[in-house]
């Protein structure tokens, strides 16, 4: 009448265990922390600001003094690339946790009460995924064509509009197969009301789906918003817009590299540690995965 | 059974729409549950048998009003179960209560025992948080299982122990009638034999009604006060359980106890095999579901639905047959 195992190992706490002994995924967590770390840190310890010119330093090639050395205005690219990440990651985060709220909600009881209200709510989703994206953005860019270019609050809320629609179908489907658990017709016939059933039952058994999917919408708010700044669309002073003024003075006769190297190297480093984080903690959360003692 | 019944269901009607084609219309409806009476007494067991498929369970979950009925009455201690208002039935809630088939998905994965066992409380406002632990505790006992295994997950447990949690669990809010479906169709014979002997002695002990839902008819037997046998979502026969054993009155009855191994060489049922398979309920069989595959089928079978009725001299023994009808 023995259970297995001395102590209690839940299913977070397993799914921590896999994770831990995942390579890719701690390699990402390290770049990713080491280059959050950077952007947070590194400027006001070491006095850095983007906005300061220098016409007597224009161009010049990376030195002991500026390692990633300095734009054609003669301001300091590190300063400008550790600026532009605080930037994009705040967009990303940002735009992720709007899209984890809204599309968590949608998807939630479009699932749990289905009938009508998944008709109106999913067909809605469907519509909103017709309309070709950059439609949208720059819809969303006219509405606030009065605030500053560059001001990051259309960029945040045409993202946020887009970016949740993946996540309302995934959460819905979830909770569409989880509605009709035994144990979610135990806490019925026990008397719980719906919105406890949602946040002890159901919620919790499609929180895996949830965080893997927000890890991995991370890097594609980061490229998205990289790719309105490259068309001049997007917020001022980020990784993409970076990249755009690096591409923008590439020409045969002068090669100014640093320019172009250092956020797209930011940039793409980023991308690949939230997508290896991401693979591991899908991997780790997978309720099929390999437990630590036993299938 | 002198005083009223517990549970008093009359006509209960359970029909799922079939929706297909354009616009999602309704097509077709399949009768789960089609005008189904029974009474459950107090401190009685009642079982409901029959193949899979023929509305047992259907039947159950209606009940509980865990599904809503199509049409029908359910009267729990006089009180109708259909027309409660939400409060209502949330304080009914707390009498009538359910245990599962499958011990693996009824349990929340993600919760701890403690957790499963200590929400009917929670829910109901039943236990202060320092009252909890020892309750749940209690609980577990009860059902002996160790109160230590309160902090830990259902993946630890094997299927009869996560059947105690469940049983645990169902008897928290300390009911008077529980749904027994299938409780043990899912569990090894030997661990099958200690569960039924747990609901035994609960029932006994705390003077408990079940609705007992199974296809196993020695269990039934071994448990079951009375007997009703559904066939294609109608109830065929009701009887105490030694009357059907000894003596099956409804062709179907028949040729179901004679299918089912009996470990006793003593007794000798004619073996009888039923021809065909169990109609679609999509398109059941006009008048007696039964009778295309009835031995004893008459014209009058496919003709006339017959009435659920009480057989003379025994107030307890019903059959919807017309070979028992007096006018023939």
């Amino acid at each position: 009448m023995r259970a297995a195992g001395p102590a209690s190992a839940g299913p977070w706490r397993q799914a921590w265990e896999r994770l831990r002994h995942s390579n890719s995924a701690a390699l990402g967590a390290c770049l990713l922390a080491a280059i959050v770390a950077a952007c947070a840190l590194l400027p006001p310890a070491l006095g850095l600001d983007p906005m300061i010119t220098d016409p007597a330093a224009r161009n010049l090639p990376p030195s002991v003094d500026y390692p990633f050395g300095r734009d054609a205005l003669g301001r300091d690219v590190m300063a400008r690339v550790l600026a532009g990440g605080r930037t994009s990651l705040l967009i990303g985060l940002a735009a992720t946790a709007s899209s984890v709220l809204i599309g968590v909600l949608v998807g939630a009881l479009a699932g749990f009460y289905g009938g009508r209200v998944d008709e109106v709510l999913m067909r809605f989703v469907d519509f909103l995924y017709g309309v070709p994206y950059m439609f949208l953005v720059i819809l969303v860019m006219l509405l606030f064509s009065d605030t500053a270019r560059g001001d990051p609050l259309p960029v945040f809320l045409a993202l946020g509009l887009v970016q949740w629609l993946t996540m309302a179908r995934i959460v819905r489907g979830q909770v569409l197969a989880l509605r009709g658990a035994e144990y979610v017709t135990a806490a019925r016939a026990l008397g719980a009301s719906d919105s406890a059933i949602l946040a002890h039952h159901v919620l919790p058994n499609t929180l895996g789906p949830i965080i893997v999917y927000a890890t991995l919408t991370v890097p594609t708010v980061i490229i998205l918003e990289s790719f309105l700044s490259f068309l001049g669309l997007g917020v001022s002073l980020s990784w993409g817009e970076l990249v755009a003024e690096g591409v923008a003075v590439i020409n045969p006769l002068r090669s100014t590299w640093w320019l172009l190297f250092w956020p797209a190297g930011f940039l793409a480093t980023t991308l690949l540690a939230l997508n290896f984080l991401g693979d591991g903690l899908r991997d780790a959360l997978d309720p099929r995965g390999p437990t630590p003692n036993g299938p | 059974m002198t005083a009223a019944p517990l549970i008093e269901v009359r006509g209960l009607k359970k029909y799922f729409p079939v929706r297909g084609g354009v616009f999602s219309r309704v097509g077709a409806w399949v009768k789960a549950v089609d005008d189904v009476s029974f009474d459950v007494g107090r401190r009685e067991v009642f079982a409901l048998v029959g193949e899979s498929g023929c509305g047992k369970t259907t039947a159950g979950r209606t009940l509980l009003r865990l599904m809503e009925p199509t049409a029908g009455q359910v009267r729990f201690d006089g009180a109708s179960v259909f027309d409660l208002g939400k409060r209502e039935l949330r304080l009914l809630r707390r009498r009538m209560q359910l245990i599962f088939q499958d011990p693996y998905s009824s349990l929340n994965p993600r919760m701890t025992v403690g957790g499963i066992i200590g929400e009917p409380l929670r829910v109901h406002g039943l236990a202060t948080s320092k009252e909890l632990d020892a309750r749940v505790g209690a609980l577990l006992e009860q059902v002996g299982l160790a109160p230590e295994y309160r902090t830990r997950y259902p993946h630890e447990f094997s299927g009869g122990q996560r059947q105690r949690i469940g049983i645990a669990r169902a008897l928290a809010l300390g009911p008077d009638f529980i749904v027994c479906d299938e409780a043990v169709s899912a569990l090894d014979v030997s661990i099958q034999a200690q569960i039924l002997n747990l609901l035994q002695d609960l029932q006994e002990s705390l003077d408990l009604s079940y609705l007992f839902i199974s296809h196993d008819l020695n269990v039934v037997q071994h448990l079951a006060d009375r007997v009703g046998v559904m066939y294609l979502g109608r109830l065929v026969e009701t009887a105490r359980t030694e009357d059907l054993f000894r003596e099956p009155l409804h062709p179907y009855t028949q040729a179901l106890l004679s299918a089912n191994p009996v470990p006793d060489p003593g007794l000798d049922l004619e073996p009888q095999v039923l021809p065909g398979e169990v109609p679609s309920p999509l398109a059941p069989p006009t008048g007696c579901h039964f009778h295309p595959r009835c031995r004893n089928a008459t014209e009058r079978c496919a003709r006339e639905t017959p009435p659920l009725r009480e057989q003379p001299g025994d107030t307890l023994r019903q059959v919807a047959c017309h070979l028992y009808d007096e006018e023939h």
